[in-house]
């Protein structure tokens, strides 16, 4: 139970209330360049959620059972060239940044490769965007953020498994998904608008992006308030927290992160 | 090569013509995601500085052996292992500050400001013009990021580097530190900046 309350959780954090693009800022190239129309941002959504989640499998496996102290690989050929304490110690977390970017770059290139060859009509549809994705910030983002959640804890209890990490990479693509259709269909329409001639284009979008993000603040406290809602006795929180997720969960949090950001 | 830019040139250009953040909009992630204050905007920007420099020049000693179809490749190895030093430099000797900016340090390694420089200058070019091309183009990127923290803090805390500066009275516009700010101040200046150079080049407006 404790498990899926953490899997909703994390789904929900990285889908809107911490949206990648409008929270975290990863991802702004293309939400300012490819969010002309909206079947273009669909295709490049789609193609991020898919290499994010290849990548965040990958930077997964990579990071437990090679990069971290004490992993199975790394140990295991450390072993014949010093003893088995020492070997236990080795850590590799320092090379991450180096390992994660050659690991992105090849699964764009071979998630390329695949689908010209397998899928043509699919390839037709996104594949245009597909080079432009290994300089995504979101994926690079999702790969650091599994990291730290897996390397950087100071219980290994509190690691996170591989569905955590899927869990995340997958909702975060669709967050992204999300925020590009939606300031694709604004844009549309502000084709229409009189825009003043300096802030047409890149400006205007910057602006209402501004706005979209002042509308996903929203959100903000309703991870912690469902948490609460749901870890004790369920019927009883359930009635208990309706009331203070919309008032006074939304305080605390807003005043925390202020404060966060002053300090 | 007669016809590519000298160094000066490139120095030049790179501080406001081409602009990298308010001309070419690259780079845009650790813009609006630390210029929250003072202090960490300008870490972010010696950060990148060096980087570009370093990656610029050695890209530029590489140039007459990159095979077309890897040099992305290269180029993104090269920036990564620049950004790991960098990271553990700030990690090293400016804990507090590399905590604060989190994860935004290793996304420099896919800024797509160093890839573009690299791609468009320094793997054509010696290595001198690549680097006099690299400081230009950090200055720039450091003014602007200098520029949007200002106006930032200045509105969102009252004060710059944690100093008050305007009246006690002012009340603290807290959403210009918030995410939504980034995006509606950096909207509001490059706005101003189009305006400015409109109206410098005799554009009707």
């Amino acid at each position: 139970m404790n498990y899926l309350i953490d899997i909703v959780l994390i789904a929900l954090s990285a889908a809107v209330i911490n949206n990648f693009v409008l929270y975290y800022f990863v991802g702004i190239c293309p939400f300012i360049g490819v969010s002309r129309r909206v079947d273009m941002a669909v295709g490049m959504g789609c193609a991020v959620t898919f290499v994010i989640s290849i990548a965040a499998f990958l930077s997964w496996t990579i990071t437990t059972m090679v990069l971290i102290p004490g992993a199975p690989i790394s140990s295991f050929i450390a072993g014949f060239f010093v003893s088995k304490e020492a070997a236990a110690t080795v850590d590799l977390t320092v090379l991450s940044y180096i390992v994660y970017i050659f690991s992105i770059s090849s699964s764009v290139q071979f998630v390329e490769m695949y689908v010209r060859k397998f899928f043509p009509a699919l390839y037709k549809s996104f594949g245009v965007f597909l080079p432009l994705i290994t300089t995504n910030c979101a994926i690079l983002f999702a790969c650091l953020t599994i990291m730290s959640n897996v390397a950087g804890v100071e219980n290994p209890a509190d690691a996170w498994d591989l569905g955590r990490s899927l869990t995340l990479a997958l909702f975060g693509g669709i967050g992204f998904t999300l925020a590009i259709v939606i300031m694709s269909g604004i844009r549309e329409d502000l084709d229409l608008c009189d825009v003043p001639e300096p802030f047409k284009g890149a400006a205007i979008t910057l602006v209402v992006g501004g706005i979209l993000a002042l509308a996903f603040m929203g959100f903000t406290g309703v991870d912690s308030g469902l948490r609460k809602a749901m870890t004790p006795a369920e019927e009883v929180a359930m009635e208990m927290s309706v009331e203070p997720i919309q008032t006074a969960m939304i305080e605390p949090n807003l005043q925390q992160q202020i404060r966060g950001i002053n300090d | 090569m007669a016809d590519q830019p000298t160094a000066t040139e490139r120095f030049l250009q790179g501080i406001l013509p081409e602009n990298p953040v308010y001309r070419q909009l690259l780079g845009l992630c650790p813009t609006l995601a630390v210029t929250n204050g003072m202090q960490p905007a300008i870490t972010m920007a010696c950060s990148v500085a060096f980087v570009l420099i370093c990656a610029n020049v050695v890209i530029s000693l590489l140039r007459n052996l990159l095979k077309p179809h890897l040099r992305i490749v290269i180029f993104t190895l090269t920036i990564a292992t620049f950004v790991t030093i960098a990271d553990r430099v700030l990690a090293a000797y400016l804990y507090q500050m590399s905590k604060t900016l989190g994860p935004y340090i290793p996304l420099i390694i896919v800024n797509c400001l160093i890839i573009c420089r690299c791609e468009v200058c320094a793997s054509k070019q010696s290595p001198f013009i690549a680097a006099s091309d690299a400081l230009g183009q950090s200055l720039g990127f450091g003014l602007a990021l200098v520029s949007i923290a200002a106006v930032r803090e200045l509105l969102g805390t009252g004060g710059l580097f944690g100093y008050q500066l305007l009246p006690a009275a002012w009340p603290d516009w807290v959403i210009m530190v918030l995410p939504p700010g980034a995006f509606i101040t950096l909207g509001l200046l490059l706005g101003l900046v189009n305006w400015y150079s409109a109206r410098k080049s005799g554009g009707s407006i």
